[in-house]
């Protein structure tokens, strides 16, 4: 499992733009890097990433080798009602991961 | 040697073999990859991009390429009537035109993203939104990389 | 003659200011906003992924015993506070200086009875994060034990040894030119306050001994060995240098 640092409001008002950060631990390998002997190391990254707000997608997004190792996003979504959010991760070599964080909103 | 700088330090690979310094620099192949131009093109379909309404943050010199902060904030109301449907970044001399692409919509709120890019050398950064009403607008960052100067062994 | 080098010895002084004369200036100043409110956000610094791995190896049960670090040490926020701001220390039992991750790989052997964590390795990178972290914001308060002072002074000399095929010691950069450019990159005063750190360059966190040894090979000078006793003394000169800044633990830097 990844480590992940994941900034998500406890709580909000029913209507608050609440802002997400998503850092999660992940070489991404680029694809276009010589390792030790010369040759070049295969591609390894995080592909995916989706955030489902109870069971509606709110926030994709394909990462290219050109986000940064321990790839960060920050997004926002609007509190509509309580809810788990969900956080799903995946990419090359079979990679996946997922984290839900409760959303309570008054 | 580009004029506008060395390739990133994430695209090498190298070691130091005590006072040996075996350093094998790959440079991107910016003459293969597509180009910017083609990159923007192919991601509109052949439908026009107007400049305008996109905003890139980002640092205009860095003092390192691998983690550089970029937050793209696009004017739009956000409602179910008019929302930006997706942004899409791309780089001018990376190995790759690519760098992310999201898709957002109405629950959004706001149409921001912030994310950490790695950039090989000095280059031009294009961030590109699509519309709810299928327009294009996109707006551009230029971004010095230095390196560092002392070479990792 | 003897006016000429009057006035070349006073211009070298004039241009050669030593870092006693100046207050010590940590690297985080010498950043980027960007860089900076990376290293402020424990939210969004990389470094604390580690730091957060550490946190749960402090509370794993190793070797035989299965005894954990916090078995001995309790909670880290109140035992390992204060600790890493006067680290390197006298080790009494080898009658010379200590740093923190040596001490954590000699309770790791010793106490817990557990395989040795290797130098730069993951495990002993997050654990020397997750200690030195509970020191954040405290001042590098270097041991006064007199017993480092030989130590100490070979530490210091090492600091202004010109080594390596470019033949330059880490005084003629980090003292004499500090806050001027080499190759377009800042000079920073080269503090030890923000370790292990996420260095961009590396994209991870690193230690000290691993940034030393990329600017001996940068002069093109064979590098000592992790764990070398040398980057011991060099650190517990570098801490004393850095008397008085705030430990940054996880700090980010380019």
């Amino acid at each position: 499992m990844a480590r992940v640092l994941l900034n998500v409001p406890r709580s909000a008002a029913r209507g608050e733009v609440i802002e997400i950060r998503a850092l999660i631990q992940h070489e991404m390998e680029t694809g276009y890097r010589p390792g030790a002997n010369g040759e070049v190391l295969p591609r390894d990254i995080i592909r995916r990433f989706v955030c489902r707000y109870g069971n509606e997608v709110v926030f994709q997004a394909e990462l290219f080798p050109a986000i940064s190792a321990n790839p960060f996003i920050s997004f926002t979504t609007v509190a509509t009602e309580s809810a788990t959010l969900t956080f799903h991760w995946s990419g090359d070599n079979g990679f996946a991961q997922t984290e839900t964080r409760v959303l309570a909103v008054t | 040697m580009s004029e506008r700088g060395a390739p990133g330090r994430w695209m090498a690979g190298r070691r130091g073999l005590g006072g040996l310094l075996a350093v094998t620099l790959v440079r991107p192949v910016a003459a293969e990859r597509l180009p910017l131009s083609e990159a923007l093109r192919s991601h509109a379909g052949g439908a026009a991009i107007r400049e305008g309404r996109v905003t890139l943050e980002i640092p205009p010199l860095v003092e390192n390429g691998n983690t550089v902060p970029l937050l793209v904030s696009v004017e739009s109301p956000m409602t179910e009537a008019d929302f930006v449907r997706s942004i899409a970044v791309f780089n001018e001399r990376n190995p790759q035109p690519n760098v992310i692409t999201a898709q957002i919509g109405p629950r959004a709120g706001r149409a921001r993203l912030s994310t950490r890019i790695r950039l090989a050398t000095s280059q031009r950064i294009v961030a590109v939104a699509e519309m709810s009403d299928g327009s294009l607008w996109s707006g551009s960052a230029e971004v010095i990389v230095t390196l560092a100067a002392c070479v990792e062994g | 003659m003897t006016r000429r080098r009057a006035a070349r010895a006073a211009l070298a002084l004039a241009v050669a200011m030593p870092l006693a004369a100046q207050a010590p200036r940590s690297g985080f100043e010498e950043m980027g906003p960007a860089i900076q409110a990376m290293q402020q956000d424990d939210m969004a610094n990389p470094g604390m992924l580690s730091v957060q791995e550490g946190e749960a190896l402090w509370a794993q049960p190793a070797g035989p015993a299965g005894r954990s670090c916090a078995g001995c040490h309790g909670e880290a926020a109140a035992s390992m506070r204060g600790v890493a701001a006067r680290h390197p220390a006298f080790d009494a039992a080898s009658g010379a200086p200590i740093d923190l991750a040596g001490r954590i790989q000699r309770c790791r052997t010793e106490q817990q009875g557990a395989p040795p964590l290797a130098r730069e390795s993951p495990d002993l990178l997050a654990l020397s994060a997750f200690v030195a972290h509970q020191s954040r914001g405290m001042p590098v308060s270097p041991d006064p034990d007199p017993g480092l002072a030989p130590f100490r002074a070979r530490g210091e000399a090492e600091f202004r040894a010109r080594r390596g095929q470019l033949d330059l010691s880490c005084a003629q950069c980090h003292e004499d030119r500090a806050g001027g450019r080499l190759g377009g990159s800042l000079i920073p005063q080269g503090h030890p306050n923000g370790y292990p750190l996420y260095r961009l360059e590396w994209q991870r966190i690193g230690s000290l001994q691993r940034r030393l040894r990329n600017c001996m090979v940068g002069v093109r000078a064979e590098p000592f060995a992790f764990g070398a006793p040398e980057y011991v003394e060099i650190e517990l000169f570098l801490m004393s240098r850095a008397a008085g800044l705030a430990i940054e633990t996880p700090a980010v830097r380019p």
